[in-house]
């Protein structure tokens, strides 16, 4: 789980946040038993569809303000170091 | 500061008082005090003495500067100001200066207010004390040795304090609601939908709302109404259906019907609900219908709010990856690069929020934790639109104690999450709530006495708000 | 092939030319410099949040109504993983209900293959390597623009119906036309507007499915039909030499002419897709669904059919003239030349044939013009082929003052007549064998009367006056 979000955890850690979520998930218990078939799963407080914006152009963000904030930057990129593996 | 928010603006564009003279009282204020009480993050002395002139210029020229006109603000530090570090608490932005303003501070400040600082919170938001925030906790100015409440603990802070007279804050599952009761402060969450969310880090977008603290209820009804209004850069904000939470001041509760809840009132202190039966009983007395209810329900929020949240945040906390801005803790390869400062920028609670949420949404558990979440979401929901066809508003505690002490449930997260009992279920709902001092417990801190209304309803809120201000014990 | 069958299923993905990006007001511009077209939304700065662009909407319900699917509600998820050029560590994408769903595609040759879903998404940045070979393998660092991040998106998916590389191949051709056609993308394979992944197995008729493989990097038709002729052989060699094929991604190398493995993930995926919070669902209205479904263009199945129609024939070598003709938007001229008199198969022939789709094109006026002088035996095929390049310097000219400026100068009848007088005169066993019934040798003569006349002559007028004399 950890390796998915990209953080790293001691053994320690490990095993303080394990106890830890085992606590919270078995409070969890009290909906994971409930019959709730017949609902709707909610994913937004209002019923509200289709919201746009129009197809214009608004100004970007200056670049050097952009860049301003990156940790590293090279030719006007962010640079990052090696990358191991394709996009999935 | 002692003077409201209103009085503040009415003699700044009355020419009673300048804006620099009032943002000046605000910053000695803040040198005097801070470094006891840690309310603020950043001090924008510059910036807000610049604005200040900016605003006295104005009413010179004969211009009204707006409603707010030399109102000294506090924002919690998870609100974009562009040029200004953001930290939201955390050592990953690693002073990473936002290239854009949040929607929320562009109209305070074409309304005419003055933003101070940015002020401590717990790390993301997510906390019930600022215990979380990597830069040390503020202090609860009631009493020192206790919390002010979290998440927003800085802002109520700042206001408690006597800073400011207004600051904002964000509510996901109680973080304006419990630091105002803690703080004795009126603290508010607008509907879902009403405030827009463009420019607020996120921790958990569906259910995140901005709203203020104020030391009367008058004064939140006022920066309200400037915050509040539909936003296009926020596909969730609501186009219509705003209420006059001005006019709800003087409107009274005559007739109308409240239910006091047993399921916002059960498991706290005795004298809490002690003083929340006093509230009703003032109610009563200005002509409200007070109606016992129950709504079982609300009890499984905490379970649905504490799978949901962390899910939606463990992808909103991704972007924490030392690519683009912020924090970067440097390897050979990206992946462990990304890891290296992920693992040095998050704090033990954050981390374990997006180790939870991370699992929620995992294959293999979406269906048992993640849906079954949404689906009590919804089963919450519609458990309160029962409630309001037999009643107006409800009424409960904000929290099931007064504030406590530091460390008291840092070992314990699952205490700290039950602090959160009473105010996340609107969170759910996306419903409005605001938190109202009444009284004080035996020690002398504050108690906060919670309404809630179904959603758009914001205004039931401030004609009750303003009956219990009134009525409260002195 | 060993009696296998190689089993195929596409996703294309397929950029929309809006002005913007899908969820903020950035160009949608390829070649600017660098990091310029970003905005806090595209660069996924925190506190941003996205708002969707209702052309991109329109664009991709006109795709899925071009490919007869349902267009449904629908809304967006977040896939979630992490990579250097998806700026939120997320894409918004649609998961279990895509705004198109269940159509179909039909082939020229009336093949039907099936359209399982068409849905929204937007793209990621782009990365270029440093050190290494340029490509990402052995590369020491890299470096992202995200003038990309956030363009629009639909991503075609099929169905594995096609079952060669050469329908592959001619399926990505009309789905190519119809996204064109309906103005939703500009359909430029080889600058990545549109990208496609193959799904590829194989197995003995009648069993069931293989193990499949996924090849990305197929920028051209050429290489994609040619990847997967090489990866159904591959997985065939593999199969028959007693192997297991692994489900897995390949690469397609264009220069090597074969797919490589490119498993290096260290980590397996799991994107927890979950609803986006930040934006509400998509529920086009029949109204605005019937009202696009009204607008839109005539697809080249139909323009096809109508070019047929008027030519009347259905010859292989006529359809191919036709799908050509189509494939480059030639079908309005071809049609208004035929209105304004030009016979329809020649117009086709010379459409096909003569005509630049990308450059100036002669006026209606012009080429029908050129047409009937052809036919009628004013001009040879050679001097109309002529005409016709001209006619590009000078769209509206008249073909007959270019023919005669460029020399064509038209053979009197009589002037011809004593040509092939000459000529028989010259070949008189020839011509009587001619006469006798050897067909073969009109070749002969057509060619010696042209030789006479150094081209000048009607190929047409020629046989006629033969054929006159002959009998
Ligand atoms: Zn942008």
């Amino acid at each position: 789980m950890a390796g998915l979000a990209r953080l790293e955890l001691s053994p320690e850690e490990v095993e303080t946040y394990t106890a830890q979520l085992g606590s919270i998930l078995a409070h969890a218990d009290d909906i994971a038993g409930l019959d709730l078939g017949g609902l709707e799963p909610m994913a937004h407080p209002f019923d509200i569809e289709n919201v746009f914006r129009p197809d214009t152009v608004t100004p970007s963000l200056e670049r050097d303000e952009l860049l301003s904030q990156a940790p590293d930057v090279e030719r006007n990129r962010f640079k990052v170091g090696r990358i191991l593996g394709e996009a999935p | 500061m002692t003077e409201s928010a209103s009085k503040i603006a009415s003699d700044v564009r009355s020419g009673a008082r300048t804006a620099a003279s009032t943002v000046k009282e605000s910053l000695d204020a803040i040198a005097a005090r801070d470094a006891e009480l840690h309310a603020f993050l950043y001090v924008d002395d510059l910036g807000a003495r610049a604005a200040a002139i900016v605003v006295d210029a104005a009413i010179e020229a004969g211009r009204d500067p707006g409603p707010l006109a030399g109102v000294p603000l506090a924002l919690k530090d998870n609100l974009c100001v562009r040029g200004v570090a953001t930290t939201c608490g955390s050592k990953i932005l690693n002073g990473w200066k936002p290239p854009y303003t949040a929607t929320v501070i562009e109209r305070l400040v074409a309304a005419g207010a003055i933003p101070i600082g940015k002020t401590n919170l717990d790390e993301f938001a997510m906390g019930s004390s600022t215990e979380n925030s990597a830069f040390g906790p503020s202090r609860n100015p009631h009493d020192t040795s206790k919390v002010p409440g979290g998440s927003s603990g800085g802002s109520a802070v700042a206001v408690a304090a006597g800073y400011v007279p207004v600051s904002l804050g964000s509510d996901t599952g109680g973080s304006i609601r419990q630091p105002a009761a803690f703080c004795g402060l009126v603290g508010y969450k607008p509907t879902y939908g009403h405030v827009s969310r463009y420019g607020l880090v996120a921790f958990s977008s569906s259910l995140d709302q901005i709203g203020p603290f104020a030391n009367t209820v008058g004064d939140a009804a006022l920066i309200s109404t400037v915050i509040c209004g539909h936003d296009p850069a926020d596909s969730t904000s609501l186009r219509d259906g705003y209420p006059d939470l001005m006019g709800a001041l003087e409107r009274g509760v005559a007739g109308l019907r409240v239910g006091l809840c047993s399921d916002l009132l059960d498991g706290a202190d005795d004298e809490i609900v002690a003083q929340v039966r006093a509230a009703a009983q003032v109610l009563e007395a200005a002509g409200a219908e007070i109606i016992d209810i129950a709504i079982p329900e609300l009890r499984l929020g905490l379970s649905a709010y504490y799978l949901l949240a962390p899910a939606e945040a463990s992808s909103n906390l991704a972007r924490y990856d030392g690519v683009r801005f912020g924090l970067r803790v440097e390897r050979d390869d990206v992946a462990a690069m990304n890891v290296a400062t992920r693992t040095a920028g998050f704090g033990a609670e954050v981390k374990r929020r997006i180790m939870l949420g991370t699992y929620a949404l995992s294959a293999g558990y979406y269906d048992a934790y993640y849906g079954q979440a949404q689906k009590t979401r919804r089963l919450i929901t519609n458990a309160l639109d029962n409630a309001y066809a037999s009643v107006d508003v409800l009424l409960g505690a904000t929290t099931p104690t007064t504030a406590f002490g530091f460390g008291d449930k840092v070992a314990d997260p699952m205490s700290m999450y039950l602090s959160d009992l009473f105010t996340i279920p609107t969170n759910l709902a996306g419903h409005p709530a605001i938190s109202v001092p009444f009284g004080v417990g035996a020690t002398g801190m504050p108690i906060g006495v919670q309404i809630l209304a179904p959603g758009r309803k914001d205004d039931l809120l401030f004609q009750v708000g303003a009956v219990l201000e009134k009525g409260a014990p002195a | 092939m060993n009696g296998y069958e190689t089993i195929i299923g596409l996703e294309v993905h397929c950029e929309l030319k809006t002005a913007t990006k899908l969820f903020c007001g950035c160009p949608n511009m390829f070649g600017d410099e660098p990091n310029t077209n970003c905005c806090p939304v595209c660069v996924g700065l925190p506190g941003s949040l996205p708002v969707l662009n209702e052309r991109a909407v329109e664009f991709a319900i006109r795709i899925g109504l071009a490919l007869n699917c349902e267009v449904r509600w629908s809304n967006f998820h977040r896939k979630n993983y992490f990579y250097p050029d998806m700026p939120k560590d997320f894409q918004i994408s649609q998961y279990d209900l895509p705004l198109n769903s269940n159509g179909t595609l039909e082939l020229p040759d009336g093949t039907v293959i099936g359209i399982t879903r068409a849905h929204m998404e937007e793209d990621t940045g782009k990365s270029t390597h440093l050190g290494g070979s340029g490509r990402i393998h052995g590369a020491d660092s890299s470096l992202i623009d995200y003038n990309r991040s956030g363009v629009p998106l639909v991503e075609i998916v099929s169905e594995p119906d096609m079952r060669s590389g050469a329908q592959a191949r001619a399926y990505v051709a009309e789905l190519r036309a119809i996204l064109v056609a309906v103005g939703a993308t500009d359909g430029r394979m080889e600058e990545g507007s549109m990208r496609v992944d193959a799904n590829v197995s194989v197995r003995k008729p009648g069993e069931p499915f293989g193990t499949r493989c996924e090849i990305k990097n197929l920028n051209s038709l050429r290489s994609l039909q040619r990847a997967i002729e090489f990866e159904a052989l591959r997985q065939v060699d593999a199969l028959e030499s007693g192997e297991r094929i692994i489900q897995e991604t390949r690469h397609w190398d264009e220069q090597a002419g074969r797919t490589g493995s490119m498993r290096s993930k260290e980590e397996a995926n799991d994107y927890r897709y979950f609803p986006e919070p930040d934006l509400v669902p998509l529920a086009p209205s029949d109204a605005w669904i019937e009202q696009i479904r009204s607008a839109l263009p005539a697809l080249p199945k139909e323009r096809r059919a109508r070019l047929l129609a008027l030519v009347d024939k259905s010859d292989s070598a006529t359809i191919d003239l036709v799908a050509t003709v189509v494939d480059r938007e030639l079908d309005d001229l071809v049609i208004e030349a035929v209105a304004s008199g030009a016979p329809a198969q020649l117009a086709v022939t010379r459409a096909a044939n003569e005509l630049d789709a990308g450059g100036v094109l002669p006026s209606t006026a012009s080429f029908a013009a050129t047409c009937q002088m052809e036919a009628a035996g004013a001009l040879s095929a050679t001097q109309a082929k002529a005409v016709l390049a001209a006619l590009v310097d000078e769209p509206n000219a008249d073909p007959k003052e270019l023919a005669s400026r460029l020399g064509f100068e038209q053979l009197s009848e009589d002037s011809l007549g004593a040509t092939i007088e000459e000529v028989i005169g010259a070949n008189a066993d020839e011509w009587s064998r001619y006469v006798g019934g050897d067909d073969k040798l009109a070749q002969f003569f057509i060619g010696k009367v042209m030789a006479a006349t150094k081209g000048k002559a009607n190929g047409k007028a020629v046989i006629a006056e033969l054929q006159a004399r002959r009998n």
